[in-house]
């Protein structure tokens, strides 16, 4: 295990792929701290990084690990931590740094029985909301959330990538069961992965203003000992990096930094449809809830009943158009989730007089079966 | 010549010029603080030292202090409160030709981020840190500090402190920092001297700068006047290379004792270890 690029087919856990897809991605900083059910990522981590050249640190706790992983990506490398909800909750302060920042990272949250310690070995998709709204302010962030160890592979590369055109921290939004469950994971080769980097100024460093944006509303990044001498801050800031503590600076910067990702909608969002072309009835899944609801649906259309399946790969930002396109089509969707509510409101939210919405909530660890999604479908068909 | 050549030109003259953003100036400090002439005496080192601009980098967390890295016409990180060396430790991991400084509040780096710190002192990452210790949250209108002494008023310890300070030279010697000195900010000279020999040498370098604080310390522990606190210091000051860091806390009625305390040469830094932990691993 010496190349960086494992080309080839495995059978791996969900967290392994995780660490690999990011090794893919160029990542070469990893800082985090150990808790359930995330620490196989940095335990294979740190095996790999000193295989392939890369900067792994296990910290004496996450408000360390992401502080590092900031510096780090200033000081130019694709940078990553994994952790689950506990950690999560620490880490927040300083995801609103690198929103503030604009500073590229990946953080995996692998989701666990939550509040508090709760169920550390359970899973559970109750960060859904805290990773939208857990840090202070309005700002608007970017989450995938994979529902397979192939896909959480596929989307951790996703995530470095859109993490570098964004300047934003995205996060992986994955569970216990996925990174517990082992499947084949193919990895193409490197040649046909395609990667992104962050952009760089096209300035000599006397004209350069590090938050200066371009058309698209993302300002080019110089890094640390590039020779640009700039200065940034998590204070609200002009152009130039300096802080301005006005209304009229704070309107402009925070207008900019949601514009910018709510502006690329098109390109953050995916789903996956399917059946929904006649579709009465919509089950809107992500995640690992993905694959019962599409069994679900599965035994709906053999039952005659017009149900479809919108499996949702982007979390955040909500797919709202989709679900606003679809709300004038069907009568219902179903949402089954790992908690007691949360991507539910978003769709209730989008679906507002034109559909109804119905949410199938489960805590404590236990999965939905499709036979319990199914017969929430049927109830509904039957109204 | 018209008038503003020739402001121009004198401006031109001071020999620190080069490292600021003048045209940030004024900046937010008040009369008598001691943030300002530790920076002059950490600038005047890196002269000395002969580091170029383009390597430099200041981080700093929050408070009064932290906002020095925006003044510096150097790559500057304000981060938040606490975080500023594991901050440092990434970019510096990542980048290690950099010469990484991180220049914090008391509070910064011993409160809230004082987990950080000794962490970072046990692991040698290679950081010259230095603190500006005025005993008090500035900021945040003077609050108590974990370095405000025994018996001081603060904003939230109105009838007086009562509990212990850290000494901050010691901590840091007995968490494993290869270089520890304390000065005062009216030491610029000294300063200065100290602050380039602990550039010249490699790991966890650990500065404490006593800096008055007449605003939110002074006017509520009887130093109301911008020079009262730097009169102190004049007064009290004793100078003891190599003392033993438990010797040296500080306490109101005794003598501040300062000077270079330890240096340990040859302990290898983290950044070093870990190159030659890749080596045994891509040598299996
Ligand atoms: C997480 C967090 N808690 C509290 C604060 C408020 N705060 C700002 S500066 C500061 C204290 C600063 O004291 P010190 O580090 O000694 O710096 P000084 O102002 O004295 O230079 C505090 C508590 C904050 N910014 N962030
Ligand atoms: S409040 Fe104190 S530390 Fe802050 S600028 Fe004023 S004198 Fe300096
Ligand atoms: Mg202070």
């Amino acid at each position: 295990m010496r190349k960086a690029v494992l080309t080839g087919k495995h059978f791996w856990y969900g967290n392994i792929a995780i660490a690999e897809g990011a090794i893919v991605a160029g990542c070469r900083f990893f800082a985090g701290y150990p808790i359930t059910p995330a620490s196989e990522i940095a335990e294979h981590i740190s095996r790999r990084f000193p295989e392939i050249g890369g900067t792994f640190v296990q910290f004496e706790d996450e408000l360390a690990s992401i502080a590092a992983m900031l510096g780090a990506s200033w000081a130019g490398a694709k940078s990553m931590t994994s952790t689950s909800g506990p950690g999560f909750s620490l880490m927040q302060e300083n995801i609103g740094l690198g929103v503030m920042m604009e500073v590229p990272i990946v953080i995996v949250n692998v989701q666990r029985g939550a509040p508090s310690t709760g169920l550390p070995t359970l899973t559970a998709q109750g960060d859904v909301m805290q990773t939208k709204w857990g840090s202070h302010g309005s700002y608007e962030i970017i989450a995938l959330s994979p529902d397979s160890p192939q896909e959480a592979f596929n989307l951790t590369i996703r995530c470095f990538n859109l993490a570098e055109k964004y300047r934003v921290p995205v996060i992986l939004l994955t569970s216990e069961t996925v990174g517990h469950s082992a499947g084949k994971v193919v990895v193409p080769p490197k040649d046909k992965i395609e990667l992104v980097q962050r952009k760089k100024p096209k300035v000599p460093p006397e004209d350069y203003l590090p938050y200066k944006p371009d058309e698209d509303l993302i300002p080019p990044m110089a890094c640390a000992g590039e020779g640009y001498a700039f200065t940034t801050t998590g204070l609200t800031h002009d152009e130039k990096g300096y802080p301005d503590t006005t209304a009229e600076a704070h309107e402009k910067l925070v207008r900019r930094l949601n514009d910018k990702i709510r502006r690329h909608l098109k390109d953050i969002v995916d789903v996956e449809e399917e059946n929904m072309e006649d579709a009465d009835i919509a089950v809107v899944s992500y995640g690992q809830v993905s694959r019962p609801a599409r069994k679900a649906v599965g035994m709906a259309r053999e039952d005659g009943i017009k149900a479809g399946s919108i499996k949702l790969i982007t979390i955040w930002p909500f797919a709202e158009h989709v679900i606003h396109r679809w709300a004038k089509q069907v009568e219902y969707f179903v949402v089954p989730e790992l908690n007691y509510g949360q991507i539910y409101l978003e769709v209730k939210r989008e679906a507002a007089g034109e559909a109804k919405s119905l949410l199938i909530p489960r805590m404590g660890g236990k999965l939905i079966t499709p036979t319990e999604i199914y017969r929430e479908i049927k109830k509904v068909s039957e109204k | 010549m018209n008038e503003q050549t020739i402001a121009e030109d004198k401006l031109e003259l001071h020999p620190i010029d080069k490292w600021l953003r003048s045209e940030r100036m004024p900046h937010i400090w008040c009369p008598g603080c001691g943030i300002g002439p530790t920076l002059y005496a950490w600038i005047r080192a890196l002269d000395r030292v002969g580091i170029p601009k383009e390597k430099v980098v200041y981080v700093s967390g929050i408070g009064c202090c932290g906002r020095g890295s925006g003044y510096l016409d150097v790559d500057g990180f304000h981060t938040t409160h606490g975080r500023a060396i594991p901050f440092a430790i990434g970019l510096k991991l990542v980048k290690p030709e950099l010469c990484v400084n991180v220049i914090s509040g008391d509070g910064d780096l011993f409160s809230i981020g004082g987990n950080h710190f000794i962490h970072a002192c046990r692991r040698n990452v290679d950081l010259l840190v230095i603190c500006t210790n005025n005993f008090i949250y500035g900021m945040t209108g003077g609050q108590l500090a974990p370095t405000t002494p025994l018996g001081d008023r603060s904003t939230t310890s109105p009838y007086g402190n009562i509990e212990p300070s850290f000494n901050t030279p010691h901590l840091a010697d007995a968490s494993g920092a290869v270089y520890v000195a304390r000065w005062t900010s009216i030491h610029v000279r000294r300063l200065e001297k100290s602050i380039a020999e602990a550039m010249e040498m490699k790991g966890f370098r650990y500065i404490e700068v006593l800096s008055p604080c007449p605003v939110s310390y002074g006017r509520r522990n009887k130093l109301p006047e911008p020079d009262d606190i730097a009169e102190w210091f004049r007064q009290s000051s004793i100078i003891r290379n190599g003392a033993n860091t438990s010797e040296v806390q500080i306490e109101k009625e005794k003598p501040l004792i300062l000077g270079n305390f330890v240096k340990r040469v040859g302990k290898p830094t983290f950044y070093e270890l870990m190159k030659k932990l890749e080596e045994k691993v891509r040598g299996r």
